[in-house]
């Protein structure tokens, strides 16, 4: 009856589901301390964020829209919702990725300092990327690419022989596809 | 109806149109004004603790006990840090708190001026909701949104921190029944669909077990009432957490006792092997399933909570319910007689006399000794001299507290005050304060530790000063004995730093405090001390010196499955071999 005890008093992980990414699209009265509400749950439970966005969208009610993408288990992923939705400046929370394929859009700056033959073919690669030019110098460009994920990975890393100095990134806007709204 | 007053004014008529009859507090710089007017009224009534903490588990008592919500006014700094433990442990047991914050001038705030610190930063991951008010315009309705905030769905401590010059500005007041909070709005009301067919699942089980938990508590008497009538109706066992003890009546042949690390023999047996799961109000804590994987394996789970995060969290469910216990037992209650499910009788026979078997091992049971108390017998005579008085029950965080739990015995709710999901040492002497304070002529007793009590016992003056004859009732074995106990089992016997070596004279320090010392050596003396002790009309603290090894038992070691439990010396081999089933004796 008395099992031999066990060697560590903690409790085992539980058993492996599998990762996923969600985009989390979160409406938020737009007050102090609303964004540190969220992400400090985030951190407080140990979940992940891989990208944030947040502004005020509806500005006459005060709202902010979060976009937030993170990775985690079903089970997971359904607490990070409910664990948000329990918050009580959130109006609402909205899973895009159970909806469907959302829109996922980022944009990103880019400088990229060189002269001749480099120079020549980052602006052809920008052009191919449809990144706009929006500063230059003989020595330097300021790209402005607008697009999906991979999309913008992929051009920053062909101008990263190129002499690729500086990237901002805003992080991802989403939106569901279709007519319904949120 | 709009009136104009300051900040601080504001205060206190929002406290008193919420209902709000007693504050515990400790003054400071940025709460003068609020001070004054409190000096300036007697509406309500501000109780002095001797530390913030001191201050919010009293409010958590005076919450608990009463199902109203606690209030607390502190100051700036080191006021609203002291709070923090307090605020924890309140949203770890979902009780209902306000608690007032001062804060340093508006002007000053980010400027580390005297006794300024970030109080909504540092409480909001340890609240339900907190507020920052820097306009009069805004003070009234964040008040009362804050009570409306603390007790909607599942309840919780909120923080309303006012810089001091707003306290002094002048503003417009508005009522209670002017504010309706813009977005919090808890699912009370269960989904039909979903209690239609957990009726159905439950008519049909075999094997059922209600497993229910301090929700059921905080859902108001009528949840608990609701409960009995519910389970009643359908013949099943239940069995309770910690914090559920006292909805469904100990004394009650359906009863199995508490479950989990601590639990009954028979409660966790059930909840091993049965086939359907009715949890009501409780969380899957892990005090309660032990080892994941192993948790109640073969049973279909229905779970109803108001929270709709605790759904799914640990343990997966297959009828989630979300909605308020209370809705939804009479939901339950309704469905089921109109429903009228044939239940399988012979099965349930079964189950009962698996059931009985169990029983049968006497978990409970312990090897009494002469000339020392053996804790459990001081507890059991503990309830014999005050089962039939109107008598509250708040603990300490540690073995007396799992002995209070299995050897008292709960026939109503609200009687029971424990820190469950914190295990905050310290908590049951001022939430016994809390307590008193609401139910003057009731019999309130803190089952304590030696060393718990020594964190909070300054509020022993608290106590004195309001004449609050709160009775500290210590086993004292000189030990952290659950800390030792697991030093015991899990490391060796090293007993590291667990036995204190400097304890005072408990006798003495209660007459240091200007209220009656007892203390109880042997057993022979027990029940005359304790008969002293509960006719005393002062605050008293009962020493009562107990055998220094003994263990509490039934014990699941954390990380180990419900029929992997330890029991104590009492309980025989034959008694276990009998109780277990055949396909049991594969597994253990
Ligand atoms: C504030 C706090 N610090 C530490 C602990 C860890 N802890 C849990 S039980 C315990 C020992 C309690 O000793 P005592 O009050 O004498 O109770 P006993 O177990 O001896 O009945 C300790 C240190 C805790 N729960 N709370
Ligand atoms: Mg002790």
């Amino acid at each position: 009856m008395n099992a031999p005890l066990p060697s560590t008093h903690y409790p085992a992980a539980t058993g492996a589901q599998s990762a996923e990414s969600h985009t989390l699209s979160v409406l938020v009265d737009n007050e102090p301390g609303v964004l540190a509400r969220v992400i400090g749950l985030f951190s407080g439970r140990g979940y992940n964020i891989d990208s944030l966005t947040v502004s005020e969208t509806e500005h006459q009610s005060h709202l902010s829209r979060i976009t937030i993408v993170t990775t985690g288990t079903p089970m997971v992923i359904e607490q990070i919702k409910s664990q948000l939705d329990r918050l009580v400046p959130i109006h609402d929370v909205t899973d895009l990725t159970v909806a469907g394929n959302p829109l996922e859009r980022e944009l990103a700056l880019i400088k990229v300092v060189g002269k001749g033959e480099k120079r020549v073919e980052a602006l052809r690669l920008a052009e191919a990327f449809r990144a706009q030019v929006i500063d230059a110098s003989t020595e330097h460009f300021v790209f402005e690419i607008t697009g999906r994920l991979n999309k913008i990975e992929q051009f920053v890393t062909l101008m990263q022989p190129l002499g690729l100095v500086e990237v901002s990134r805003t992080g991802i806007a989403a939106i569901g596809r279709g007519q319904e709204a949120m | 109806m709009v009136r104009t007053m300051t900040g601080a004014q504001m205060v206190l008529k929002a406290l008193a149109d919420q209902g709000v009859e007693h504050i515990f507090g400790y003054p400071g710089g940025a709460v003068l004004p609020i001070y004054d007017e409190i000096f300036q009224q007697d509406e309500i009534q501000h109780i002095l603790v001797r530390h913030e903490q001191g201050a919010v588990h009293a409010a958590e008592g005076y919450a608990r006990s009463t199902g109203k919500v606690g209030c607390v006014l502190v100051t700036s700094g080191p006021g609203a840090t002291n709070a923090v433990t307090g605020l924890t442990d309140a949203l770890m047991d979902s009780i209902p708190l306000v608690c007032i914050t001062g804060q340093v001038p508006t002007h000053l705030i980010g400027n580390d001026a005297f006794q300024e610190c970030d109080t909504v930063g540092i409480t909001r991951p340890c609240t339900k909701h907190n507020y920052l008010v820097k306009d009069i315009a805004d003070l009234a309705r964040v008040l009362h949104e804050a009570f409306y905030v603390a007790k909607a769905g599942r309840p919780g401590p909120v923080v309303v921190d006012i810089p001091k010059d707003v306290q002094f500005t002048p503003g417009e007041y508005v009522g209670p029944s002017n504010v309706r909070h813009k977005t919090y709005r808890p699912q009370v009301t269960g989904d039909q669909e979903a209690i239609r067919a957990a009726v159905d699942l439950i008519g049909g089980a075999k094997k059922p077990l209600f497993y229910t938990g301090g929700g059921v508590i905080n859902s108001g008497p009528a949840a608990s009432q609701l409960l009995r009538e519910f389970v009643r109706l359908t013949g099943c066992p239940i069995t309770s957490t910690l914090m559920g003890l006292g909805a469904y009546p100990a004394a009650d042949k359906q009863w199995l006792g508490m479950l989990g690390m601590h639990g009954t023999y028979e409660a966790n047996w059930a909840m091993h092997d049965c086939d359907v799961m009715i949890c009501v109000g409780a969380r899957f804590d892990d005090r309660i399933t032990g080892r994941l994987d192993a948790f109640s394996p073969g049973s279909t789970k229905i779970h109803i909570d108001i929270d709709p995060s605790s759904i799914n969290k640990n343990v997966h469910v297959d009828i989630p319910i979300i909605g308020d216990c209370g809705h939804v037992l009479e939901e339950l209650v309704r469905v089921w007689k109109a429903r009228a499910p044939q239940v399988d009788k012979a099965a349930h026979t079964a189950w009962w006399k698996q059931i009985d078997k169990w029983r049968g091992v006497d978990c409970l049971k312990y090897s009494g000794k002469d000339d020392v108390i053996m804790p459990q017998l001081a507890i059991q005579r503990l309830y014999e001299h005050s089962k039939d008085k109107d008598v509250y029950i708040t603990t300490e965080v540690g073995q007396h507290q799992m002995w209070a739990a299995q050897y008292f015995r709960f026939e109503d709710p609200n009687r029971w005050m424990t820190s469950g999901g914190l295990g905050t040492m310290g908590y049951g002497l001022p939430a016994a304060v809390g307590v008193q304070m609401a139910h003057r002529d009731s019999l309130v007793i803190d089952i304590a530790g030696e060393a718990s009590v020594l964190m909070t016992m300054q509020e022993m003056s608290t106590a004195v000063q309001y004449d609050l004859p709160i009775k500290i009732f210590i086993l004292n074995n000189q030990y952290m004995g659950m800390v030792r106990q697991w030093q015991e089992l899990l490391h060796g016997k090293r007993y590291s730093h667990s036995y204190t070596e400097a304890l005072p004279d408990f006798v003495k320090l209660a007459e240091a405090y200007q209220c009656v010392g007892i203390r109880a050596e042997k057993p022979d003396e027990l029940d005359d001390a304790i008969k002293e002790m509960i006719a005393v009309d002062k605050p008293v603290i009962f020493d009562c010196v107990v055998d220094q090894h003994a263990n509490c038992f039934p014990m699941i070691p954390s990380g180990e499955a419900h029929n992997n439990m330890l029991l104590g010396e009492g309980v025989s081999d034959e008694s276990i071999s009998e109780a277990v089933s055949e396909e049991g004796k594969v597994l253990v």
